[in-house]
């Protein structure tokens, strides 16, 4: 009997264990709190800013973002740019004709793009960008080779070049930030992203916690309610 | 009762048994006594039934199964629609779940030996669900349309392609295209919401007006129904199923539901088990991921297939994988006639069905790990290894379970 229930333990265990896969190039931890609404603000801007030409995050609405702390006003005079509704969906500004024509591919949509790659490759992503004259936009990036996407976020970062024999990064020529204010700036835009790939995340959390103490409450009643039924059972 | 309700029933029982099919399923339906854990997984699996038809009609409002609109239409559940994200996750989670209380389900069947005779019928109807429940799974996880959806489609259609003379003329037939796309999503959609559900609806109620015919299985293998107070007719170790099994049913599904919550609320993607990474991405057919495995419940399967690498009787090493897959789960129906034991519960057989039960339990997890790796030649030749004693805990029972030392079985059930 005991040999059969820890066999149903690890059926019941399985997914988590065999969880791990082989990456190439190691990925940083992205420093993100899903909690901190004003890290996610900022975030939000950062992306409006410099994600949303392109890319579109088609299945958000402007004013979902009430969720993180920003009155209508505030999505209004902060998120906006191209005079929408904030029950509006937020489309990119270019079109994906344009867009093809340039990048030869029509920028993915980002809504759910952190739950596709997670937020550490996000994070390592956005920062490993480098110079590569061999590339079509002279950009190449360390875990994403020869991506469409040219550095949009070089002249804040800085210009860096790839270092054949050691493979790190080298910063060539300095932009507007310090390493650690682009940090600070990626891990917001990350965590505004893993909030964008699933805005109700923290209510789903909030109310989980309710269901369960309500359900821990049931077992102990329903296991008394047994125990009384089979009282006379021998 | 009040008089007025007796009047009511009496009324009702003129025009339909209503009194009648109560007692003889529910109230005078006698179920051994001695019912452990494992007995907790059938009334589980209908619980999960009833969850998926009822959040599969909310979703079904939503939903659009339009190759260029199903991807957004998921989104617009899980953002637009009130508590949307919650009716998708019980229904995702759902998914999984069901084939975790079927596989403990048929487990048990396997450890108490519940397939023998007389309950034959009832564990091939049984075997009947679970390829609905496989049809269902299929159908199911193309409609969000997302890489997995699209590529993991593509490998079980390919399979079809694989047999020889009609295979291509059958895939278009079954696709409704030269390759996987609008038409196919649609179709698989009617499947999915009608005729599948349809058809395991009806064939869970054959299974449990099988079951009530036969009487429960229990942890001893013995039959109650042997044993029957002669005075009353009831079996002297049967008590009714209700109230007690009823109750004691009750706490198991709070249990479950403990469980099920758990993963609903705090890991939805069961760190992509359940919901794969990719599956976040929208289909595309010109752009084939790196690396395409099934969700956990078809790895041990996916595995087999991909295990056959040579081409042998002049018949096609991926034909051969076909083969081998789609008998690795027929091979269940004939578990009824594989074993020769004198005894049905594991507690009384000897010491070979336990050691061939526990290595088959063994290759079922480690090709189910497999199945979810790219392949490697290391991983290749595991899966083989593992493939022949999966088969081989069927294909030798009839010897192994013979000879085997069992223990004489009680007259009454035991604790």
């Amino acid at each position: 009997m005991r040999m059969i229930k820890f066999l149903l333990l690890a059926i019941l265990l399985a997914p988590f264990v065999a969880h791990s896969s082989g990456q190439e190039v190691k990925l940083d931890k992205a420093p993100i709190d899903r909690g901190d609404k004003e890290s996610l603000q900022r975030g939000a801007k950062s992306f409006v800013e410099y994600c949303l030409t392109c890319h579109g995050a088609n299945f958000m609405r402007y004013n979902r973002h009430r969720d993180i702390g920003l009155s209508e006003e505030d999505i209004r005079a902060d998120l906006i740019r191209t005079g929408q509704k904030t029950g509006d969906l937020m489309e990119a500004a270019m079109r994906k004709k344009e867009a093809e024509g340039w990048f030869g591919v029509t920028p993915p949509d980002l809504s759910v793009i952190a739950r596709a790659r997670g937020a550490d490759w996000l994070y390592t992503y956005l920062r490993t960008f480098y110079q590569d004259t061999s590339t079509y936009s002279g950009w190449n990036n360390l875990i994403f080779d020869k991506v469409a996407m040219p550095h949009v976020l070089h002249h804040l970062q800085g210009w860096q070049t790839l270092d054949a024999g050691t493979r790190n990064l080298i910063l060539t020529r300095p932009g507007t930030m310090t390493k650690e204010e682009y940090d600070r700036f990626v891990a917001d835009l990350v965590n505004y992203m893993v909030y964008l790939g699933e805005p109700h995340a923290s209510y789903r959390k909030e109310l989980g916690i309710t269901v369960l103490l309500f359900l821990f409450g049931m077992l102990g009643l329903t296991y008394l309610l047994k125990k009384e039924y089979w009282r006379d059972i021998h | 009762m009040s008089k007025q309700q007796n009047s009511m029933m009496e009324w009702i029982d003129k025009r339909f048994p209503l009194t009648a099919t109560w007692k003889a399923h529910l109230s005078e339906y006698y179920a051994p006594k001695n019912f452990n854990f494992w007995y907790y997984f059938g009334s589980l699996a209908l619980l999960v039934l009833v969850n998926q038809l009822l959040t599969g009609i909310f979703l079904t409002m939503s939903y659009k199964p339009d190759a260029s609109m199903a991807f957004a239409s998921v989104e617009y559940i899980m953002r637009d629609v009130d508590l949307g994200w919650l009716i998708r996750y019980m229904h995702s989670t759902g998914a999984s779940m069901f084939f975790v209380v079927v596989y403990l389900h048929m487990f048990r069947g396997m450890l108490y030996g519940s397939y023998r005779k007389p309950r034959e019928l009832l564990w091939l109807i049984g075997m009947a669900i679970f390829f609905v429940l496989m049809s269902l799974a299929f159908t199911g996880y193309i409609l969000p349309w997302g890489q997995m959806s699209y590529w993991g489609a593509q490998v079980i259609v390919s399979m079809f392609g694989a047999i020889p003379v009609i295979g291509d003329t059958l895939s278009n037939w079954i696709l409704g295209d030269f390759m996987l796309s609008d038409a196919a999503l649609n179709r698989f959609f009617a499947y999915h919401v009608v005729t599948l559900p349809w058809l395991i609806v009806v064939l869970v109620f054959v299974h449990i007006i099988a079951l009530h015919e036969t009487g429960s299985n229990n942890p001893d293998g013995i039959e109650i129904k042997a044993n029957k107070n002669p005075d009353t007719g009831i079996p002297v170790d049967g008590i009714p199923f209700h109230p007690y099994y009823t109750v004691k049913d009750i706490f198991g599904v709070i249990g479950f539901l403990i469980v099920f919550c758990g993963i609903i609320f705090f890991a939805p993607e069961m760190g992509g088990y359940f919901l794969e990474d990719n599956n976040f991405i929208p289909a595309n057919p010109l752009h084939t991921p790196d690396h395409i495995a099934p969700v956990w419940y078809f790895t041990p399967y996916y595995s087999m297939l991909r295990a056959v690498t040579v081409n042998f009787l002049g018949v096609d090493a991926k034909l051969w994988g076909v083969i081998l897959m789609a008998a690795a789960v027929v091979i269940f129906c004939f578990l009824p006639w594989l074993d020769r034991s004198p005894v049905k519960s594991i507690r009384y057989k000897g010491p070979y069905f336990k050691f061939a039960l526990t290595l088959f339990v063994i290759s079922f997890f480690v090709l189910g790990w497999l199945g979810t790796k790219s392949p490697t030649p290391l991983y290749t030749l595991l899966a083989q290894i593992f493939t022949v004693i999966y088969f081989a805990f069927f294909l030798l029972m009839p010897w192994y379970s013979k000879i085997d030392k069992t223990k004489p079985e009680p007259k009454n059930v035991t604790k």
